[in-house]
């Protein structure tokens, strides 16, 4: 017995860690198959149904999804979400690269300004929509104190101009996502090695010519991290819209989420509305799993 | 101006939140609280004036010892109210009793979750005394499943009176001395038309204009019978027509406006015209201002022998439970009956739903008004309002509401409006 107990008590020790982390992640799996992925199955299943103010399960096939395609809102919503997403993406690299690049220079007080450039992302987009409202509302903010200063013939009403709105958006988003988008930047350029850059000084190539030949190459998963980042907020894009706009004026700044919050909610259109949600999934999926799938895969080979 | 913009966020903050809230909430609601002596209401009257007129209800209830138990959901126009609705009867807890709009009472009906009324109604001569195209929502199959607060009608001109003095403008009778008015105003220098640019209220101001454009067969024929041909035609077109014409006297700032920040500016005097229902009246009388002598209000000029109409319905919740049942039909007699009818309308604005009532103890503005909806009752000329939800179910009234929006806030020519608005109701009801 003397000699037995220690090899039991090892087993059962050796089996408890083997199994502890598997029984302690079990309940969050469980969780996750049900409320994510149940529901997801779900949803697609509503959006071949019946169902209007309440689920119904009666299968009407492709019936909603032939209606989401004919609806003028929808093609507002596509239309916004690809101009609202493009724009928002390619500013942000941009701008956020530039800022990168000019903080790189070795100054006084960099933390200080990187803080100043990333504090926006602290910020919810409600919060950040209803400020740019108030900012860029013609009778309240920036166009009045122009006015109140003296500068009667200042215009800036885009806010309220149906061709413009979906821009006011853009900018607001820009303006919480660059600073971050700057810290990825940053990120990447020290992390590169100043061997290379030292030897292209010493031939004498000039700075421009550093950035865009070595610096900025060497920058491609940043990029992809970037872009990956920036369009799945771009797709799933609500608060701030909702905040700022309201959808307005009319549809003219509605994107696929206001959309599917509208239909499913104060339409009685529950069909529609997990048809524009599904799709919505689908568009993300298509963006996020091929980027997983070379993330998770290469260190491993 | 701060406190509204605070307002709206917290409201918008809701608006967002609300699916998660409700995925939480479900469960912690379900426990039961229906056994005591009181009823559970649903509603989403929480604003001042709505607020006091439910009190009428609570103290009808209170004198015959029933309990109230208030389940105020605000925020969305009622989209939220009807969402938490929708899970409290999904979950098998429904409240004792909600106020509901138009079709909503029908859609419940249909599901088999009310309790009818009719031996409510049977005694109270609802049949008789409630006008017909009320009754058309109120019951279902035969049968009486809601019981009607009130009557607001939507075709309303409210009108700076010194203005109209100043100006020279006496009361238009027809659309050509509405738009002249209008000019005269803005050639002034005032704003013609008090607008807020909000998908209902756009529609609000269309709904008048189809029908001071088309007359009242137009107006049934294509906004309530959906009539493809009626959508897709020259008269429509020439409403689209009017409506362009009107928006030329609306400033500039109007978009995303509320109603009642609209009102203001008739009250201020910034203003000489605003479209809306007739709970703008309640702004007016809040500013202490008088019918006739500071204010005006008549019939959007075209309109004056028919009126669109909303109103609200309370709907009882089927149960099982024989205390719960009788205070659902005392609950309902005392909406039905003359002096609730009378003292509800008196704070709320609206005129009472009973035909058979005298309009002495209203204003001078719903006295008028209640004669109109009376005659309207009778000439069959009283109709259900499109842009609140008494013309169309909720997915056509919306798809009117995108079109009508994208039309007022773009150039979109007339023609091409009627015919996406034909496409887009032909959508929605497919």
């Amino acid at each position: 017995m003397s000699n037995a107990s220690p090899d039991r008590d090892g087993g059962a020790r050796e089996r408890l860690q083997r199994w502890l982390p598997k029984l302690v992640l079990s309940p969050s799996c469980v969780l996750v198959l049900f409320f994510v992925y149940g529901f997801i199955a779900w949803t697609s299943y509503i959006s071949f149904s019946d169902s209007g103010m309440m689920p119904d399960y009666t299968w009407v096939g492709l019936h909603q999804w032939s209606r989401l395609w004919t609806s003028w809102t929808w093609g507002i919503a596509l239309h916004n979400i690809w101009v609202f997403g493009l724009l928002y993406i390619v500013s942000c690299i941009v701008l956020g690269l530039v800022l990168a690049i000019l903080l790189d220079q070795r100054i006084r007080a960099e933390g200080v300004l990187r803080t100043i450039y990333l504090y926006p992302m602290a910020l919810s987009f409600i919060v950040t929509g209803t400020a740019w409202q108030w900012f860029l509302n013609p009778g309240l903010g920036l166009e009045k104190t122009m006015h109140d200063l003296g500068w009667q013939s200042f215009s800036f009403n885009w806010l309220i101009d149906s061709n413009m709105a979906i821009y006011t958006v853009v900018i607001a988003a820009v303006w919480q996502a660059t600073g971050f988008v700057m810290a990825m930047f940053l990120a990447g350029l020290r992390g590169i090695d100043g061997e290379m850059i030292k030897a292209a000084q010493i031939d004498g190539a000039p700075a421009w010519k550093i950035y865009a030949r070595i610096i900025i190459p060497q920058l491609r998963p940043v990029f992809m991290s970037a872009v990956v980042v920036l369009a799945h907020l771009a797709i799933k894009s609500f608060d701030l819209i909702v905040a700022m706009t309201g959808g307005g004026p009319g549809n003219a700044t509605a994107v696929p989420a206001t959309f599917m919050y509208s239909y499913a909610f104060s339409r009685n259109e529950m069909g529609i509305a997990a048809a524009s949600a599904v799709f919505m999934l689908a568009v993300i999926a298509a963006l996020i799993i091929p980027y997983l799938y070379s993330e998770l895969r290469e260190p491993r080979s | 101006m701060h406190s509204n913009h605070n307002r709206t966020l917290v409201n918008r903050l809701g608006f967002a939140l609300l699916p998660f809230a409700l995925a939480l909430s479900t469960n912690t609601m379900a426990a039961d609280t229906s056994t005591d002596n009181q009823v559970e209401v649903l509603n989403w009257w929480t604003s001042g004036s709505e607020a006091k007129a439910l009190g009428a209800l609570k103290e009808g209830l209170a004198d015959q010892d029933i309990g109230w138990k208030n389940m105020p959901v605000a925020g969305g126009a009622g989209t939220n109210a009807m969402a938490v609705l929708r899970s409290r009867i999904t979950s098998g807890n429904p409240p004792t009793a909600a106020q509901v709009l138009g079709y909503d009472a029908q859609d419940w009906a249909k599901r088999d979750a009310l309790s009818s009324l009719d031996d409510v109604a049977k005694a109270g001569k609802w049949d008789e005394v409630f006008p017909q195209p009320l009754q058309e929502f109120a019951k279902y199959e035969g049968h009486w499943i809601g019981a009607p607060f009130e009557i607001h009608s939507t075709n309303w001109v409210w009108a700076n009176k010194p203005l109209m003095d100043e100006l020279g403008i006496e009361q238009p009778k027809t659309w050509d001395d509405f738009i002249a008015s209008l000019k005269k105003a803005k050639d002034a220098g005032y704003t013609g038309l008090a607008y807020g640019g909000q998908p209902w209220q756009d529609t609000t101001v269309f709904e008048n204009v189809v029908l001071a454009t088309g007359g009242a067969d137009f107006y049934r024929q294509a906004l309530i019978n959906l009539d493809p041909k009626a959508l897709d035609s020259d008269t429509m077109t020439q409403s689209f027509d009017h409506l362009r014409e009107l928006l030329k006297y609306k400033d500039d700032n109007s978009p995303g406006r509320d109603w009642n920040l609209a009102t203001a500016m008739v009250i201020n005097g910034k203003a000489l015209y605003q479209i809306m229902g007739d709970w703008a009246k309640g702004e007016f009388l809040n500013a202490n201002l008088e019918p006739g002598k500071d204010f005006m209000c008549f019939r959007t000029p075209g309109t004056q022998d028919a009126v669109t109409f909303n109103s609200d319905l309370m709907i009882m919740f089927d149960t099982d439970d024989g205390d719960q049942q009788k205070m659902q039909q005392t609950m309902a007699k005392i909406i039905g009956s003359p002096e609730f009818q009378i003292a509800f309308s008196q704070i709320k604005g609206s005129v009472p739903a009973r035909m058979d009532l005298s309009a002495d103890k209203l204003d001078a503005c719903a006295q008028r008004g209640y004669e109109q909806v009376k005659s309207a009752a009778k000439n069959h000329t009283l109709m259900g309002s499109l842009a609140h939800g008494y013309a169309a179910p909720a997915s056509v009234k919306n798809a009117v509401f995108d079109i009508i929006s994208s039309f007022v806030n773009s150039d979109m020519p007339s023609d091409v409006a009627a015919e996406q608005l034909a496409m887009a109701v032909k959508s929605a009801t497919s």
